[in-house]
This record gives C-alpha cells, sequence and structure tokens, in this order.
C-alpha cells in the first residue's frame, strides 16, 4: 500500500515495524519529528517498546548501549551536533560489538549554525566501527532501517543509517508500506548470542592487554570486510519478500555516457534529473553511493568500470584535505593502471543548493580537465 | 552488634587494588546483600582497575565497562531491556566511583534521576581521581591535598554536597552510608533493594594510596569519618524525610585529620575552619531529620 510520507515519517514507521524494544532520543532539529512519531506509537501501543526520553544524545546512545546488551533491539535517531556528542559512545557501542541501528538526520555541524544538509556529521563518525548506509528516498530510508536492523545484528555492529536534513526528512513522497507481517518474516526477533544474563555471567569491556585490543580491532576490519556481502545477501532475501532491489553501489548509465558522476544521498536525485533532461548536451551517468562503511572498494571499481571520467560530488569537507568520499574514492584505485581519472568537488555545504543547471556545468567543466587535476571545484560560487 | 547473615558472595577472590583499598569491600557487601539475579554496569574509575584485567574479573555477575560519564543511562537503557524481555526481576546496579558521579556523570546521573528509572546507583567515594594518580575532584574535601591542589588551601571551594542534589529529584531513597559501618552498610542496601525506582548510595571509601594513611588504618579513617561527622551517615526518603543512622558520640575533627598525609599542611587555624564548616553541614543535617542525632551505635 503507497501512502505519502516525509523521510522523517518513513523512518519512524520502519523502526516500529522493526519492533525494537528499547528506543532512546533527544530532540535536535531536523531529526525530531522521528522522535515524537516514535513517542506517539509507543504511547498508543503500536510500538511495545520502553522508551527513555534522556537528557542528551550522550546519554541516549549510553541507553541503546544497556538496552543492547541486555539482548534487545535497540533504536535512536540524532543530527549534527547530536551524534558529534555521541561520537565517543559509538566507539564503546562498536568496540563492544553491540547491534542496534542510529538514524542520522544529516544536518551541518556548527559554528555557525545552520540547519541546512551536508554530511560532515555522519562522516565524522567514519572510523568508531559503525557501518554507515546513506539514503535517496523515502522508500530507501524506510527498507534501509529494516535492513540495517538485520545487518546490524548479524555483524554485531551498530548501523547508521544517514538521510539528508529537510530534503528528504521533510519532503513527502510516495513510500510503498511493507505490512507488518512480511517484516516480521523478513525480520524476526532478535536472537542476542552475548548479553547480561544473571544466568550465564560474563564480564563485558574490561582492560585488556594490547595485543588483545590489537587482535579484535583486525577482527573488526575482517567482519566490515565480510559486511559488504552479507549487505548484499540481506538485500537479496529483502528483494525476495518486498521486490525491491538494493546494492552498496549503483550505476545508472541510460546514454552510455562517458563520464561518472559520483554521488550520495538526494544529490543522486539531482544528478539524476539532469541526466533524464539532457540526453546529448553533456552526457553523464550516476553512480549512486549507499555504503560508506564498510567501504565497498571491489563494487565500487565494477562500478565505474565503464566510464572514461568520473566526478566525484562531496557534500561534506574535510578542510585542509577536501572531500571525503573523493578521498576514499581515489585510494580505492591506488595501483590500478586503468582507472579513468577522478576528480574531486564540493557541491551544497550547508543545505546550499546543488541544481540539475549546476551538475550541467560541472560535467562541463570536467569535460575539459586535465586527467591529473587535483584541484577542488567548487560547484556554487 | 548485630550478626550478619552469611550470604553468597558475589566476587571472586583476589582484584587489582592497592593495599588497603577499601573499595572492594564495599562492592563485595553490596552485591552480596543484592545476591545473584544482579547486573552491573561501571564507568571509569577504580572501580574498573579492581574489577580485574581481561581474562581476569573479580564479579561473578554480569559486569560490563561503561563510559566515564554515562553510567546511569547505560543502567537504564539495561533496566529497559530486560524489563521488556520479562526480566524486571533482575537488579540493575550503576557502579561509579566520585569523578563519575558528582563530576563527568552528574547529567546522566540527573536523567535517570528525574525520570525515576528502577536502578540502584551506588557511588564509591574515595575523594579524589585516585586510579588516574590522586586528582581533585568536586568531591574532594576542604584543605586537601591532591595532586592537582599541591598547595591546598581552605579557600578552595568545599565537597559538593551530592546527596542533596539527588535529593532535589525527588527519588524514593539516598542513603549515605561507609565501608567502616558494614551492618549500617548492608542494612541500607536491603532497604535499596526491597524499593523500585532510582535509589542512590553514596559511600565513603577510605584510601591509602591517596589519603596517605597506613594501609592498616583504612577502616579506622572511615570511622573517624563518621564519629567526626565529616562524613554523617543517613538515609533520605522520598527526597524529603531525612533519617539519622546510628554514628555514636560526635569528635573533634582534627581526630580525623591528623592521620592523614593529605591534611598535612593545614594550620591550627585551618583545622579551625574545617572544624566549623563540619559543625554547619551537621547542624543542617540534624535539623533536616529532626533533631534525631542517631544514638550510639
Amino acid at each position: 500500500m503507497k501512502k505519502l510520507m516525509t523521510g522523517n515519517e518513513a523512518a519512524a514507521l520502519a523502526a516500529m515495524l522493526a519492533g525494537p524494544q528499547v528506543v532512546a532520543a533527544y530532540p535536535i532539529t531536523p531529526q525530531t519529528s522521528i522522535a515524537e512519531k516514535l513517542a506517539d506509537y509507543t504511547a498508543r501501543g503500536e510500538l511495545r517498546a520502553r522508551y527513555l526520553k534522556v537528557e542528551s544524545e550522550t546519554s541516549a546512545m549510553a541507553a541503546c548501549i544497556g538496552g543492547s546488551l541486555s539482548g534487545a533491539r535497540c533504536f535512536t535517531a540524532t543530527s549534527s551536533q547530536g551524534i558529534a556528542l555521541m561520537h565517543e559512545l559509538l566507539y564503546w557501542a562498536a568496540g563492544a560489538r553491540l547491534p542496534m541501528v542510529l538514524v542520522n538526520v544529516n544536518r551541518s555541524m556548527a559554528s555557525p549554525w545552520s540547519l541546512g544538509v551536508d554530511h560532515n556529521d555522519t562522516l565524522s563518525q567514519r572510523d568508531t566501527g559503525c557501518l554507515q548506509i546513506y539514503c535517496e528516498t523515502a522508500q530507501e530510508v524506510l527498507d534501509t532501517i529494516l535492513i540495517a536492523f538485520s545487518l546490524s545484528e548479524e555483524i554485531l555492529l551498530p548501523v547508521i543509517v544517514a538521510m539528508d536534513g529537510f530534503l528528504l526528512s521533510h519532503y513527502t513522497e510516495p513510500v510503498d508500506v511493507p505490512d507488518k507481517e512480511a517484516v516480521d518474516r523478513f525480520l524476526p526477533p532478535r536472537k542476542a548470542e552475548y548479553k547480561m544474563d544473571p544466568e550465564k555471567p560474563c564480564t563485558f569491556g574490561g582492560g585488556v592487554g594490547a595485543q588483545v585490543l590489537y587482535e579484535l580491532r583486525k577482527r573488526m576490519q575482517a567482519d566490515m570486510e565480510k559486511a559488504v556481502a552479507v549487505y548484499e545477501d540481506i538485500c537479496a532475501r529483502f528483494e525476495g519478500v518486498f521486490g525491491r532491489r538494493y546494492a552498496p553501489v549503483e550505476t545508472w548509465n541510460p546514454h552510455g555516457a562517458a563520464l561518472g558522476i559520483i554521488a550520495t544521498g538526494t544529490l543522486s536525485g539531482t544528478v539524476r534529473a539532469y541526466i533524464k533532461h539532457n540526453k546529448g548536451k553533456a552526457d553523464a551517468g550516476l553512480v549512486k553511493m549507499r555504503l560508506f562503511r564498510p567501504f565497498p572498494r571491489a563494487r565500487l571499481k565494477e562500478a565505474l568500470s565503464g566510464f572514461e571520467r568520473a566526478v566525484v560530488i562531496d557534500r561534506n569537507l574535510s578542510p585542509g584535505s577536501g572531500g571525503i568520499f573523493a578521498g576514499e574514492i581515489r585510494g580505492a584505485f591506488y595501483g590500478d593502471r586503468d582507472r579513468p581519472p577522478i576528480f574531486s568537488a564540493i557541491g551544497g555545504l550547508g543545505g546550499v543548493d546543488v541544481t540539475p543547471a549546476s551538475v550541467e556545468n560541472l560535467a562541463a567543466d570536467v569535460s575539459g580537465r586535465a586527467p591529473e587535476s587535483n584541484d577542488i571545484i567548487w560547484m556554487e560560487g | 552488634m548485630e550478626v550478619l547473615e552469611r550470604k553468597t558472595e558475589q566476587i571472586y577472590p583476589g582484584s587489582f587494588s592497592c593495599p588497603g583499598c577499601s573499595l572492594n569491600l564495599a562492592y563485595r557487601h553490596v552485591l552480596s546483600e543484592l545476591g545473584s539475579n544482579t547486573v552491573v554496569v561501571t564507568s571509569a574509575g577504580c572501580g574498573s582497575v579492581v574489577a580485574g584485567y581481561y581474562p581476569a574479573t573479580t564479579s561473578k555477575v554480569p559486569f560490563f565497562h561503561c563510559s566515564f560519564g554515562t553510567a546511569a543511562a547505560t543502567a537504564a537503557g539495561l533496566r529497559a531491556g530486560l524489563d521488556m524481555q520479562g526480566r524486571a526481576d533482575t537488579r540493575v546496579v550503576a557502579w561509579a566511583g566520585d569523578g563519575g558521579t558528582f563530576d563527568i556523570g552528574l547529567q546522566s546521573l540527573s536523567g535517570a534521576a528525574e525520570r525515576n528509572d528502577d536502578i540502584l546507583y551506588v557511588c564509591y567515594d574515595n575523594e579524589a581521581y585516585m586510579n588516574t594518580g590522586v586528582q581533585r575532584s568536586s568531591a574532594t574535601p576542604l584543605g586537601s591535598w591532591t595532586t592537582t591542589t599541591p598547595f591546598a588551601s581552605t579557600e578552595d571551594r568545599p565537597k559538593k554536597d551530592m546527596t542533596a542534589i539527588v535529593a532535589a529529584h525527588g527519588v524514593p531513597y539516598i542513603a549515605a552510608a561507609c565501608v567502616s559501618f558494614p551492618e549500617d552498610l548492608r542494612k541500607k542496601v536491603r532497604t535499596a533493594a526491597g524499593m523500585k525506582g532510582f535509589r542512590f548510595i553514596h559511600i565513603l571509601v577510605p584510601c591509602p594510596t591517596g589519603w596517605l594513611h597506613a594501609a592498616k588504618d583504612t577502616v579506622k579513617m572511615g570511622r573517624l569519618a563518621v564519629l567526626s561527622r565529616v562524613f554523617s551517615l543517613y538515609e533520605i526518603f522520598n527526597g524529603r524525610d531525612y533519617r539519622l543512622s546510628p554514628m555514636g558520640a560526635k569528635i573533634p575533627v582534627t581526630e580525623y585529620l591528623s592521620g592523614q598525609g593529605r591534611f598535612k599542611g593545614l594550620t591550627p587555624e585551618q583545622q579551625e575552619i574545617i572544624q566549623r564548616d563540619v559543625d554547619r553541614q551537621w547542624k543542617r543535617l540534624q535539623g533536616l531529620a529532626g533533631g534525631d542525632e542517631g544514638g550510639a551505635s
């Protein structure tokens, strides 16, 4: 059944369908309506969960850590400064190998404060050990949250589902709402192998020697590397139940163009619109990155194999370096002789509009650039 | 003297504590009263060191080392998860030091207290950041030397009144106890265990490493702290109803101060300032408790 809803409503609905037993959240724009909607579901008894209205995002993540330790399914949502405040706790959660799903509504980081979208908030959590999946549409938000619970509980790491603030969180789109029984089939209740159980007492997270920590980090990396395939398996299972297909990296190149534009989140939609309406002018194809952690290196290389040139649009900035996706994508091709030249563009920081026209300018700019050009292309101004 | 019932110990022999440390003794008393159907989270501090390094652990019950500032919130999440899985009978304990309670953990403590989450929060208070090498916390008393107050002065700020802060949340139960009064401590744990909602037990745990007294004098220092009313024993019900516990006849504060190296540099005038501060606090507490001095122990 299709319903009109915002990205935030889709997120809350997905969380409700997934049936977390512990929800902990703290309000922050533009995430707040997720926290409100979940409170509503809980108050009405549609979601049987303990909802902790905590006094900060630090405590929201701590409560999810505690909840997950008990063996319960846990959910939280936040944004911007909120996920930054959680930063320390994300290391604790991932380090303790605790599954949970965190929805982050992307918003630029202060100072100065601004409500608009960019991805610095989630990308700053890059090295915490949490998985990261970026969404383009409200449908994708809903579906990805269901997939994320399954993935998190299999890999035993937290999953961050990211969506663009306002552009996705607050715009209304048609969403195919899965029925609860199908969701239950796809996502049965969590079965925790390790938990705080007085009948099987264990100590978790205590001091370790250097070698143990080293080994645990190695194991985390190995599990992250496996996680791409696990994500693909879960997506295949999801497609079997719901008929919608997802992949770590997606290519859409209807005109067989030579230029690949790599984007993530709602930027992918803008690039799609440009491609759709500009046939024959400055042809380009879209390479959409859904998975950022684990980084889907092999899938990305396959996706770019048909292109002669590529440009990454980063809605983020690592000052002193440049676009974060661009850096990672270029790194993925290290040592490859036949890689396409990969250019780096920064667009849409702080929620500045990236339009099909600015994508057209970018495509034209890139086609005339020297292949070895390393300069940042600023899409606006 | 009340004869203690011998309960099942919830700790293993041996720990990583300093010689003469009373923290593990406090943990032992609290846990043996609570029993095996208990789970514990501890924030960074002496307690996380004393609990042992992997693969060793001192705890027989499930035990989680959480981040420094989040013992209360982690415990609240654990409580919520257990409740949702039909384990409301399992007791959840947040075990945190004075730094993790008075300072970095105060916000999450306030959140859990305000929500009246069904957890027992125990603060073991050794009055400074001891395992990192004796740095001042807001639980450090007036005139005490620490490595960050090298020239202690009575012009420094006095110890934060933590129980009053928790009491302002109107929680069902608060107790101030000392490891040197184990019968009283255990009784308070039993009282707390019989109640629901947010319960807070503040335990003074003397620390030879930071207080600079002989390891053999740990229990004595706790007794002197209580007898001098530097640390009084009492309970607060519903944030309002104060009840003093039996403490014995009041002694001068100098008897407490003189045995500890951390107060070594204090002049007689400074000791007098501390005495006046203790007297003022004691009078206030008596007033709150309706004048009952609690009688002899």
